[in-house]
């Protein structure tokens, strides 16, 4: 009984970085209807730019992420305004093409620069400190500061969309690009903007998954998968849509594995196509498409 | 100097000529009308002007600046406001949302300078019980309503409206007349596009007459809509 319980709460918790790795993948699209095929790979590109930052100023992966969000922060919004942003506007297919190049890209340029080591974020006594609840469940420190982290992030993004000015810019040109030229808003600005933003969510993501785990420059796709399956589970251009579908994915992996050790990653992507046939446009679905 | 100058201005889709050198100017607080069978070139004009499309050739100044290549954001902040003839707010977002987007970036204004005015204009255009609903739930008048409202709340210098007369009814119309001739008594330039003669002619001291993307009457509206060549091509269609 205790073992499902630890099952159950362990991946609730994992639900957490699910949703942080979907919250930026789904704050992208639900903006200007951009498939970011590279999502996965900028996760790992932010963790390695959070290990380089850690390692380079001594400090611990927590305070190298901070350092690195601004970073970040500018990194994103450069990739838009320089690149992205022209492949817009001329269907499906340009942006696809151009994200999974930049996936191609980042993937093999980590190799070169970092080679295919696995690393770690190494947090010191944090990693191994849990919190004791009764006397058989513990509940780690880091992956309990994961779910919180998503949860605020949730929040945040909430709280810019439809709490500023912003926010109503996002709406805005996400509802009717057209008509929100006429209204004063330059877009590719908005567009960037968002995509820093995203980026301070990828980076966020990327400091979680890199403190839980051994990551290398191979790992991103397998994120990028996870992201999509979280946005649809929980229907586009929900964040806390997003947050209910990591869980899902999360929940149906930890107790997969629990049954057996084999089926943990087969069990999150079981649990997506349930969804899929029985809600295929997600839990929260959007009123209006 | 005329507020908005046009010059020469050219626009073909394909083989069809939907802007053949139209010239004319709107001098400042003026109150212009362009009528023309459907098809004629009215909104792809609007479009010109607005910046959602650009011109093949000739020219488009707003008070003495060139805006020909301008894009559209820029020439909001530069003053110029349409209103659709299908209104098109933002359906997701509530009617004060609309409003609010329009004064902060339209017009550069502070979040408070911003509600403040929004409140005014909502008020103005009686929206203002409909103010915090979703804009993708009004009536067809009251999305008429919200259209202008959205276009002032940019605090445009030139007002395009296109066919926002269009679908009402006789006493909404009249209501509508009111509003356009309040506003363009408190200052603003307009340039009305209307099928709905009576309404027009009510408010506006100028008409241009536009037939296959060509300029071909112009004047005072009672000489124009009396004149030979617009009765045979526009009312001898419109009867």
């Amino acid at each position: 009984m205790t073992l499902w319980a630890n099952a159950l709460m362990e991946g609730v918790l994992l639900g957490g970085l699910y949703a942080l790795f979907a919250a930026g993948l789904s704050l992208i699209f639900g903006i200007m209807r951009l498939v970011n095929l590279a999502h996965g790979d900028l996760i790992i590109l932010a963790a390695f730019v959070v290990l380089s930052v850690a390692a380079w100023l001594n400090i611990d992966p927590f305070a190298a992420t901070l350092a690195a969000l601004p970073i970040m922060f500018l990194a994103g919004f450069a990739l838009q305004y320089c690149i992205l942003n022209r492949t817009l506007g001329r269907g499906l297919l340009p942006p696809l093409l151009v994200t999974f190049g930049l996936s191609i890209i980042i993937e093999n340029g980590l190799l070169e620069l970092y080679s295919a080591d696995s690393r770690r974020l190494h947090g010191g006594s944090i990693e191994t400190s849990s919190i004791a609840l009764g006397h058989s469940i513990g509940i780690g420190v880091v992956p309990l500061l994961t779910l919180a982290s998503a949860i605020v992030v949730i929040l945040a993004l909430n709280f810019i969309f439809y709490r500023t000015a912003l926010g109503r810019a996002f709406r805005a040109t996400a509802d009717d690009l057209e008509i929100s030229q006429l209204m004063g808003i330059d877009h590719p600005r908005i567009f960037s903007i968002a995509m820093g933003l995203a980026f301070v969510v990828i980076t966020i993501a990327a400091l979680y998954l890199g403190m839980r785990a051994n990551f290398d420059p191979t790992i991103g796709p397998e994120r990028l998968l996870y992201a999509f399956e979280a946005v649809i589970i929980g229907g586009l251009g929900s964040f806390w849509g997003t947050l209910v579908g990591g869980i899902i994915i999360g929940v149906a992996q930890t107790v997969g594995a629990q049954i057996d050790p084999e089926w943990q990653i087969l069990a999150g992507h079981v649990a997506f196509l349930a969804v899929l046939v029985f809600r295929p446009r997600g839990l929260f679905p959007l009123p209006v498409d | 100097m005329s507020l908005l100058e046009i010059r020469g201005l050219r626009k073909c889709f394909g083989s069809v000529v939907a802007a053949d050198d139209i010239t004319f100017a709107v001098e400042p607080g003026e109150a212009l009308g362009i009528i023309g069978p459907n098809g004629a070139g009215k909104t792809t004009l609007f479009n010109l002007i607005a910046g959602g499309l650009f011109p093949d050739s000739g020219t488009i100044h707003l008070d003495g600046r060139d805006i020909t290549t301008a894009r559209p954001h820029e020439r909001c902040i530069a003053g110029v406001a349409r209103s659709y003839q299908i209104p098109r707010p933002f359906e997701t977002l509530t009617v004060f949302e609309n409003l609010l987007v329009a004064a902060v970036y339209g017009r550069r204004k502070s979040e408070a300078d911003a509600a403040q005015a929004c409140g005014e204009i909502l008020d103005q255009v009686g929206l203002m019980r409909r103010a915090n609903v979703l804009a993708g739930s009004l009536t067809l008048l009251e999305r008429k309503r919200l259209e202008m409202a959205r276009a002032l709340a940019t605090s445009p210098r030139l007002l395009l409206l296109d066919e926002i007369a269009g679908g009402l009814t006789e006493s909404e119309c009249g209501a509508l007349v009111d509003t356009i001739k309040a506003l363009h008594d408190s200052g603003v330039t307009i340039v009305w596009i209307e099928h709905i003669v009576h309404a027009l002619t009510a408010a506006v001291g100028r008409l241009i007459v536009l037939n296959f993307g060509r300029k071909i009457a112009e004047g005072n509206p009672d000489a124009v809509m009396s004149s030979a060549d617009v009765r045979h091509i526009y009312i001898g269609i419109e009867a």
